[in-house]
């Protein structure tokens, strides 16, 4: 399996306060992969970094190329959807505007109508309330929405901040069913942060566990949820 | 009734020279989220730069056409000379920009053209319209151009891909750069639109007000009222509120006595004031809920 | 729900400035206070003139600083509260007599009643739309005191000249025993020096109170302020009466110093001298005031004497300068140097 993206030694600053202290990982092309750590642990400033939304040294490479001199719509343009934490919808936007506002990097614009025909298959609520404005929308579905936008980049990765936060369980099992689809069907590959640990164990196959900025452990998804640390720590039996 | 009447049709009349205004003013809320006071001084500039093409022997359309290109992009240029690198800066460090600019245009325009005054061409003729001692040709021709614009802009924000696109770099910076956008591109456009608009309505403006480097003063309070009455973030509520406040303006002259021309402003702008108290995000605006 | 709103987290309008930034040193105080007492002993009474004025703005642009440094609230409207400030005085030396240091403390509650009653309906607005309406007050104030109704105590157009005051004969008698004499100008100085002191004191004193954490929680977050306990319409209306007060003491010694007041000197222009004023000065930095009103004194001279037909030019590209080298005014450049103090200390 070939490695996708490669980050060494990555360091990520808020003002004078250092956040990242030197994270080194691996997402291999096709893998579904979470980041796991408790809340102030550095999962969130890590994608940030990636897309290079905060301060940061150290070596990110996509695909062989180093990413970390690139602005971030520079970033997104190579092909790095990112599901920003609180969804970042368009909210005066109607739905569809924010479908396309996804696809609005694109040089192929005639395969972007069927694009979005495409992600009215994956989230069907989304078909009946085209034409309303994105802000009208519940938690979950604005959820879906998030995940749409991100895919109609067509995406080769795609990062994923908390996307089960305030969500309904229900609904959440729902949208990682979805994501595990995407993973499987489009061949995206998925990184995923979650405080849900037990959810995102079961869906991913690699994970990584983070904390105060660094990684204390790393491997194979089922290993890591059998691991009693981790256990004791973040599934909580 | 028929003294009411004309009144409001006077106010019509004067209301395009706003309405025109205020759709530059709103052109450049969307893009950055304040409002430029250098921006009638740059509609000023640019109607200075179709005289002098003109005085050149270009004829009148061919030196409107590249007097909105130069504008157009002489917006970009002033955005990325002297406001991006105060992006950072606090927002009333921005504002002291405006102001600087203001001098800056006001006084090189001086300097070139002097301050006497100067007759401006109209391509629309300025005799009685459609038999009405009230209203010129020329004045029809401002609305219809107005008019014209607010349909160009409509389309091109609800039909376009860079329309699209300047709306969600304006709504939501961080979001519209996830999705692949130059944010700050979309801003230099913003400006550059603007600018294009301001110099399409100082060509209008110019042959009521004649043309002169002061001429822009009072054209841009009545603008940014009409804009904000009107609602900022809204062409259609911008060109409304510049028809309002002409109608407003004319009726206050008219009907409450002892009003000379020097008490109009601050009487419209009062009642301007009052509205925004009732309905604080203007008469077309969409209100904005604050989240803590 | 038929259209979405938009629900932003309003980014405050000021920067946030913590308290003790807000001040100088002691030590900075006492050198900046002697170079102040100073100074006139040595230079020519036009020049004295001048640096009363310089007082008079700095006071004029701490009363803005206190309203938006303070409490986050914009005003472009600060003219006409100078406006009606200089007119009290004028009118109660003129026509009633009264003593002319006695006319400052009711310039100043006048003022102070005057931008509370205006700070009700502000209330409701924030932003550009308070920029706009304060504009309104600053374009209405010259046409409405030009109005026929006032004119007997106002003097219409022509305006109303004002006597200037003598150095109390005490001091004067005082003086005369060293062989010196206190000119008017002079006098004038000190005694605007004295007046700006304790009203610098006082500021200080009010940002570092009760109400001026309550000014400073509005100006950061007004909804969560209110989710505290504090009143925010009253301490919003409270900070303008406030800073209209001082205005209006700066604007009755400013009617003292230059003897005159008429309608077309307190245009929207002043306005505008006092916002540069406190963003050179640096939004939140009180002691930045002074700065701010030296920039708003010498620099259109400095521009006219570059060159005349384009001052307006030069003095842009000066105030484009500022911004660009130190956006944050002065306060920036007293960071600076107290580093670099720090630094040599260390060495």
């Amino acid at each position: 399996m070939t490695s996708m993206l490669n980050v060494k030694d990555l360091r990520a600053y808020y003002g004078q306060v250092q956040a990242l202290h030197g994270l080194n990982f691996q997402l291999n092309e096709g893998s579904l992969t979470t980041l796991l750590g408790a809340n102030g642990a550095g999962k969130t400033t890590t994608l940030r970094a990636i897309c290079n939304m905060v301060r940061s040294t150290g070596a990110i490479e996509f695909e062989g190329k180093p990413i970390g001199t690139r602005s971030t719509e520079n970033v997104v343009r190579l092909g790095i959807a990112h599901v920003p934490q609180g969804r970042g919808t368009f909210t005066t936007m109607t739905v569809e505007e924010n479908l396309q506002l996804g696809a609005i990097s694109r040089s192929d614009k005639k395969n972007i109508v069927a694009d979005i025909e495409r992600m009215y298959d994956h989230f069907p609520v989304l078909k009946q309330r085209y034409t309303q404005q994105a802000g009208t929308l519940s938690g979950g579905e604005q959820q879906m929405l998030a995940v749409a936008r991100a895919l109609m980049l067509r995406p080769r990765l795609m990062l994923l901040d908390e996307p089960s936060f305030g969500l309904a369980p229900l609904i959440v099992r729902d949208l990682f069913r979805i994501l595990g689809k995407i993973n499987r069907e489009e061949k995206v590959t998925i990184l995923v942060v979650e405080q849900n640990a037990q959810l995102a164990l079961e869906l991913a196959d690699q994970a990584y566990v983070i904390e105060t900025g660094r990684i204390v452990m790393s491997g194979n998804a089922k290993d890591i949820a059998n691991n009693e640390d981790v256990r004791k720590s973040y599934l909580g039996y | 009734m028929e003294l009411f009447a004309n009144q409001v049709l006077a106010g019509i009349a004067t209301g395009a020279i706003y309405a025109c205004m205020a759709l530059a003013v709103v052109m450049i809320y969307q893009a950055i989220d304040h409002l430029n006071f250098a921006q009638g001084e740059m509609a000023m500039f640019s109607t200075f730069v179709s005289w002098q093409l003109m005085q050149w022997g270009i004829p009148y359309w061919g030196a409107f056409v590249l007097t909105v290109a130069f504008s157009f992009a002489a917006g970009i240029a002033i955005e990325r000379l002297l406001f991006k690198p105060l992006a950072k800066a606090p927002i009333l460090t921005n504002v002291a920009g405006f102001i600087a600019l203001y001098a800056i245009i006001n006084s090189v325009a001086g300097l070139i053209w002097d301050f006497t005054i100067k007759q401006y061409p109209t391509p629309f003729g300025s005799s009685p319209f459609l038999g009405s001692q009230l209203i010129s040709t020329h004045q029809a021709g401002m609305i219809g151009i107005t008019l014209l614009m607010l349909v160009m802009l409509f389309f091109f924000f609800r039909f376009t891909r860079v329309g699209l696109a300047m709306r969600a770099a304006a709504s939501l910076p961080e979001s519209a750069r996830l999705v692949g956008i130059n944010t700050s591109w979309m801003i230099a456009l913003g400006w550059g639109m603007a600018a294009a608009i301001g110099s399409v309505a100082g060509m209008m403006i110019a042959p009521v007000v004649f043309l002169e480097p002061n001429m822009m003063l009072g054209v841009l309070i009545y603008g940014f009222a009409a804009a904000v009455l009107g609602g900022l973030t809204s062409p259609f509520g911008a060109v409304m509120g510049g028809f309002l406040v002409g109608i407003f303006e004319n009726l206050v002259g008219t009907y409450i006595p002892g009003v000379g021309n020097e008490l109009k402003l601050p009487i419209a702008l009062a009642l301007i004031i009052t509205v925004l108290v009732v309905k604080p995000a203007g008469l077309f605006g969409r209100p904005i809920v604050k989240r803590v | 729900m038929s259209t979405a709103e938009d629900i932003v987290t309003e980014a405050p309008a000021v920067e946030a400035v913590p308290k003790r930034a807000m001040t100088l040193g002691f030590g900075t105080s006492l050198v900046v206070l002697a170079v102040l007492i100073l100074v006139p002993l040595f230079v020519k009474n036009f020049i004295i003139f001048q640096l009363t004025m310089l007082l008079i703005y700095a006071l004029a642009v701490l009363a803005l600083n206190i309203l938006t440094g303070g409490s986050g609230q914009f005003s472009l409207g600060q003219s006409a509260f100078y406006a009606v400030g200089a007119y009290t005085s004028a009118i109660l030396m003129e026509h009633v007599g009264m003593n002319y240091a006695l006319t400052l403390p009711i310039a100043g509650i006048v003022c102070f009643g005057f931008g509370f009653l205006f700070g009700q309906p502000a209330l409701r607005l924030s932003g550009v739309y308070l920029a706009l309406a304060t504009f309104a007050l600053a374009t209405a104030m010259p046409q409405l005191l030009k109005l026929g109704y006032f004119e007997h105590w106002t003097g219409g157009v022509q305006g109303l000249v004002v006597t200037k005051p003598d150095a109390p004969e005490l001091l004067q008698a005082m003086a005369s025993w060293f062989h010196k004499s206190i000119s008017q100008d002079m006098w004038l100085y000190y005694f605007t020096l004295a007046v700006g002191i304790a009203i610098y004191i006082a500021s200080v004193n009010l940002l570092r109170s009760r109400s001026g954490r309550a000014f400073m929680a509005i100006r950061d977050n007004e909804i969560a302020a209110s989710a505290m306990g504090v009143d925010v319409a009253l301490y919003k209306t409270l900070a303008f009466g406030v800073s209209a007060g001082i205005t209006g003491v700066a604007g009755g010694l400013g009617a003292i110093a230059v003897q005159f007041v008429a309608p077309d000197g307190y245009t929207i222009t002043l306005a505008i001298q006092l916002f540069l004023g406190m963003v050179v000065g640096g939004v939140g930095w009180l002691p930045g005031s002074i700065v701010g009103s030296a920039f708003i004194i010498f620099v259109p001279n400095i521009a006219e004497s570059f060159s005349k037909g384009l001052s307006g030019a030069v003095f842009g590209v000066l105030l484009f300068l500022v911004i660009f080298l130190v956006p944050h005014g002065a306060r920036q450049v007293a960071i600076v140097a107290q580093q670099l103090i720090g630094k040599l200390k260390k060495n």
